[in-house]
């Protein structure tokens, strides 16, 4: 790793030793890249994982070409071939969920763009607390060798699913997975202490290091966003780590919170972990919808259409997303009266969403639109998101939700949102601060191919799958075709295998148009999309302490088009004038250093 | 692939619970159905009427108090309408049991359903009982009053024609009520992932005429193994 | 419940996990724990010149219970296996009075004596989704072979005590070899697919262990001349011991008898739970 990440070229700071600039890196842009690789490789992992599973459900126990090399405990030798296990398939669904949502997106978005953009886009030299930041790094890669390792253990990787539901996950005895389980928690739970000591620093550089100028209201949506999001990991890391501890007492020592022959109580773990779970899902879309704001205000050379009403929703959805998680749990066992209230908090957190949805369209109203690869993934995201958000409208009603809870419509929505939305959204932000990062452009004509590609595939996919869900198949099941009344959906099962490795497959592309353009890409300038915001007033990629000196904000960071600039954009740290031939106003606005 | 099999409609339904949840389905189904249209048109329309050309210049514009009050007033309006639309509904089919229901326990296990049936005397947890495995049995037009257990971990009990589901949790008699329309064989499904043997864990709801019913009942009472001593 | 934790071969799985993607083979799951298999064959500590034997019956008094009848139904391939209805197999008692599926074996007198492991495998097979034998006996290390005969899926879930336990599906016709290390009476099997599948396994630390034909009869062959307490295990009705005397060429008789009122001796595997109602629900007229 430490040879890519040499490309990125630091070559003015030889004072520091080898193994603190690269390695055991306290440099924010360094943990972002360190993030980046990480999550990437993760990113593949799962992908490899929802390949297999989506053999099994295209051509049900039938040989997986490939799977004679995998182990006894994962497929059961034939004289055809080797058929895969329900065991592991379970596994399969579990470390799926687990590493694409914990592993992945979460890092890609948190740690990538949490600590590339917060200090570059407000103005500070580094985080508050560079040391902290590289601890945070190196809890999560213990972290995630202990869930990948747990695919080597005795009885095999977690299957409880990702929500790890007890009493399912209490005993090896129901899952025929022993230590496995144990592994899956205590990964998480040093996964947990990373987030949260992550997230204590984003809070504090945001609150303590903006530079003079940069207020609230001047500070870009995607660190807006970070900001929201790192209280959310603040607050629900915690409760996650103490269901995930009780959960492995229940296993390793015999304690019975969630089990209920010795008085336990299953629901409280899926009330403790919806609590979490909940505003977690926010953890993953929020940044997401941050880049896209940044991507398609910049794109669109266009203001962000209600900016203030933007940071509102953000907001608000950080509140209303405490309010809302009973709605995993309708047909749970919890007292029905109490399904009402959280339709109607859910509905109720549409609303932000839906805001967004119609200010970023708003934004493209009489816009500028370069439709160039960052501003393609964005359009993507606002569109897949519409999808996502609209299929989460049904499961939201709770009558409807009785027949569609626990199908392949929740499948389909979660991808809406999670892959259409969020993996979209990443895209836009890898390959727009691409140059940022690495000092190089990424390829233009590969990056279309790739995203034209995705965005066919993608919906080949996962669209179909909202079918499924309505005539009824079930989420999480090995073999379909035990039900009479689910056999005739094979066809479609295999229709979507056979897009889903075409998905996969196109993701190379963005692999090799990635490392080629490390090392091969067109140089890039300091600000090649001629951008307002403060990381952008910085070499590509920026030194370390990033800026030479304390830039100064007069504006906010959307000024795109404006009257007062001779060109399309009108950097934050202009001064008011600057931008113009004419018009000189010389001194800051009062509150121009107002913290 | 059959591009037969696609289809937005509901599979038909049997129960009285379908018109509910049905008609609840298609109302947002359209409601989204216009939102997705109406937003992705216009997504498109704007990618295509401003794309970028030499020579344009983007409207220099912040936005407008007026058009957030709008968009944010007209989908609160129609959320919260449908989650008071829906209210009734819920209530209907998980809050009120209706009185007079036959009743009959069923208990989930790794990796079956037992519907356990009173006998003879009608009443539940007398020595007469009989257990069925992996079939549930229900007399057409009466409501079923199901007092569902599980024994082990989490399973649903998902009876999609009757639009039925809920999770089965150890520990707990959680009701579960439905009332059939229309004789026939039925699906019995788990939907909660309850370990190795999830996929197996299926069956028959067979709904019989109120006679057919009585006859299989008192037909099943008999055959029922002589309790051990 | 801590060691055992730690004695999941933690660590040098992990290791083996993360190239197990690059190694393949089938050593993953483990299911090879003969352990010892590698090394040479000890001989046995046993004089074959002065052995004795031990042989007799194992009866039973009273009335056996009726046994139920398995109701198939749900599974057509195994339903087609059998001609008559299987019946359930924890009491079988044959029309001598013999009790069958006792697992017999010599609980004292043998602890001075390390015995070497065997080679060959014990068969469990799952066929008409019935474990046949219904009780098998293994030596502690020696192989037990899983067959699925029925080539449609069963799980076997083995929860012992003093060994690790594992839950794992043969989802075709297939066989895999397992191994308990440590001796344990008895260590219950079951199929979670198909409830009524049971079985159970005696481990013990040398050969001198049987399971009772359908007649009841039983027989340890080739015991070095000693005192012994031979026990043995009914799953219903608990256990029973025996002093015997072995001599040099001579069978001492066993003679073992439970009866119908030891079946209190059963105890019970849990007690019902206390069940809750959700608050909220009532009960109303709909019209």
């Amino acid at each position: 790793m430490g040879k890519a990440l040499d490309a990125g070229g630091h070559h003015d700071h030889h004072e520091i030793p080898w193994i603190r600039q690269y390695i055991f890196a306290t440099d924010h842009k360094m943990i972002a890249k360190q993030f980046m690789f990480v999550s990437l490789f993760f990113l593949v992992v799962g992908g490899a994982l929802a390949g297999m599973m989506r053999w099994q459900l295209g051509f049900p126990s039938q040989p997986m070409p490939g799977g004679m090399i995998l182990p006894d405990a994962m497929m059961a030798p034939t004289p055809n071939g080797a058929i895969m296990l329900p065991e592991f398939y379970n596994s399969l669904v579990t470390m799926h969920g687990t590493i694409m949502i914990f592993f992945a997106i979460m890092p890609l978005l948190v740690g990538l763009f949490g600590n590339l953009l917060i200090p570059l886009q407000i103005g500070a030299e580094d985080m508050a607390f560079p040391r902290l930041n590289m601890v945070s790094f190196w809890l999560a890669v213990p972290a995630g060798i202990l869930m990948l390792a747990s695919f080597g253990v005795e009885g095999g990787a977690a299957g409880a699913g990702w929500t790890s539901y007890a009493p399912l996950s209490t005993s090896g005895e129901w899952t025929g997975v022993y230590l496995g389980q144990q592994l899956w928690l205590a990964s998480l739970t040093i996964l947990g202490f990373s987030s949260l000591v992550g997230s204590v620093n984003y809070i504090s550089t945001v609150i303590n290091m903006r530079a003079p100028g940069m207020t609230w209201f001047r500070m870009p949506l995607a660190t807006w966003s970070l900001f929201v999001t790192a209280v959310l990991i603040l607050l629900a890391i915690p409760i996650l780590a103490g269901a995930l501890i009780m959960l492995l007492f229940d296993q390793t020592i015999g304690t019975g919170f969630f089990r209920p022959e010795v008085g336990g109580e299953p629901l409280l773990w899926q009330h403790l972990f919806w609590f979490f779970g909940h505003p977690e899902v926010y953890i993953l879309i929020l940044p997401a919808m941050g880049i896209t704001s940044e991507v398609l205000a910049n794109r669109a050379r266009k203001p962000i259409f209600g900016y203030h009403s933007m940071v509102l929703a953000i907001v608000g959805i950080g509140f209303l997303g405490w309010i809302v998680w009973g709605h995993h749990m309708f047909q749970s066992g919890m007292n029905p009266l109490l399904g009402t209230s959280f339709m109607i908090s859910t509905m109720a957190i549409a609303v932000p969403s839906a805001i967004k949805v119609f200010n970023w369209l708003a934004t493209l109203w009489k816009a500028d639109i370069h439709l160039d690869v960052p501003m393609l993934h964005a359009l993507a995201f606002v569109s897949m998101f519409i999808i996502g958000g609209l299929s989460g409208i049904f499961m939201a009603n709770t009558p409807v939700d009785i027949y569609i809870h626990d199908t392949y419509f929740i499948v389909a929505h979660i991808h809406y949102v999670l892959f259409g939305g969020s993996l979209f959204a990443i895209f836009a932000g890898i390959t727009f601060w691409f140059p940022k990062m690495f000092g190089r452009m990424m390829n233009e004509p590969l990056g279309k191919v790739h995203f034209v590609l995705t965005l066919i595939f993608y919906n080949l996919v996962f669209f179909p799958m909202h079918n499924l869900g309505l005539r009824g198949m079930m989420r999480r099941i090995y073999d379909f075709t035990q039900y009479e009344f689910l056999a005739p959906l094979q066809p479609m099962n295999q229709f979507i295998t056979v897009f889903a490795f075409l998905l996969i497959a196109t993701q190379v592309l963005f692999v090799i148009n990635f490392f080629w353009s490390i090392f091969k890409g067109e140089k890039a300038s300091e600000n090649p999309w001629d951008s307002n915001t403060l990381e952008w007033t910085v070499p590509s990629p920026p030194p370390h302490g990033n800026f030479a000196e304390m830039p100064m904000v007069y504006r906010g960071p959307y000024e795109y088009s404006s009257p007062e600039s001779d060109t399309d954009f009108l950097p934050q740290t202009t001064p008011p004038g600057g931008g113009s031939s004419g018009v000189p106003e010389p001194t800051p606005t009062p509150e121009g250093v107002e913290a | 692939m059959n591009w037969g099999d696609w289809s937005w409609m509901m599979p038909e339904g049997f129960s009285t619970f379908t018109a509910e949840v049905d008609s609840l389905y298609y109302l947002i189904l359209w409601i989204t159905g216009v939102t997705f249209f109406a937003t992705e048109a216009l997504l498109i329309y704007f990618i295509v009427r401003y794309r970028h050309k030499e020579g344009r210049k983007a409207t220099y514009d912040h936005g407008s108090t007026k058009m957030e009050v709008v968009w944010t007033a007209i989908p609160l309006l129609i959320l919260i309408g449908l989650g008071a639309l829906s209210k009734g509904a819920w209530d209907r089919m998980k809050i009120d049991v209706p009185a007079g229901a036959m009743e009959i326990i069923v208990t989930a296990k790794q990796f079956e359903w037992n519907a356990t049936y009173p006998g003879p005397d009608g009443a539940l947890g007398t020595a007469d009982d009989f257990d069925v495995l992996n079939q549930i049995h229900a007399p057409v037009d009466q409501p079923v009053w199901i007092h569902l257990r599980a024994e082990d971990v989490l399973h649903s009990l998902f009876l999609p024609e009757m639009r039925v589901k809920q999770d089965a949790v150890p520990g707990r008699d959680i009701p579960v009520w439905f009332e059939a329309m229309a004789t026939g064989d039925y699906t019995i499904g788990c939907a909660e992932l309850c370990g190795i043997g999830h996929t197996t864990m299926n069956g028959t709801l067979t709904i019989h005429s109120a006679a057919d019913f009585q006859a299989w009942a008192s037909a099943r009472a008999e055959q029922r193994p002589q309790p051990q001593p | 419940m801590i060691d055992r934790l730690w004695q999941n071969r933690g660590v040098a799985v992990v290791a083996a996990g993360l190239m197990a993607a690059g190694c393949g083979g089938s050593e993953g799951g483990g299911s090879d724990t003969s352990g010892g298999g590698a090394a040479e064959p000890a001989a046995s500590p046993v004089d074959a010149a002065t052995v004795g034997h031990a042989s007799g019956m194992v009866t039973f008094a009273g009335t056996a219970p009726a046994m139920a009848e398995i109701d198939m139904s749900t599974e057509a391939t195994c339903a087609a296996k059998h001609s008559m209805t299987p019946t359930d197999e924890t009491v079988v008692v044959g029309d001598g009075g013999g009790l069958a599926n006792v697992f017999v074996y010599v609980k004292e007198g043998l602890e001075s004596l390390d015995f070497p492991t065997p080679s060959d495998a014990v068969l469990l097979d799952q066929d008409g989704c019935m474990y046949i034998p219904h009780v098998i006996g293994v030596q502690a290390g020696q192989d037990f072979m899983l067959r699925n005969s029925d080539g449609l899926l069963h799980n076997i879930n083995a929860s012992p005590t003093a060994n690790r336990g594992f839950n794992v599906s043969q989802p075709v016709s297939m066989e895999a070899s397992r191994s308990f290390p440590t001796a344990e009476i008895m260590v219950p099997v079951r199929c979670d697919v198909h409830g009524w599948m049971s079985s159970y396994i005696g481990v013990v630390d040398h050969p001198y262990f049987a399971v009772t034909g359908p007649d009841g009869s039983v027989s340890l062959e080739g015991l070095p001349p000693g005192n012994y307490v031979v026990e043995a295990w009914h799953e219903v009705y608990g256990t029973v011991t025996q002093s015997i005397t072995v001599a040099t060429g001579a069978t001492a008789e066993l003679s073992l008898e439970f009866t119908s009122g030891m079946s209190a001796a059963h105890v019970p595997l849990g007690e019902p739970l206390d069940l809750m109602h959700p608050q909220g629900q009532r009960v109303v007229d709909h019209q």
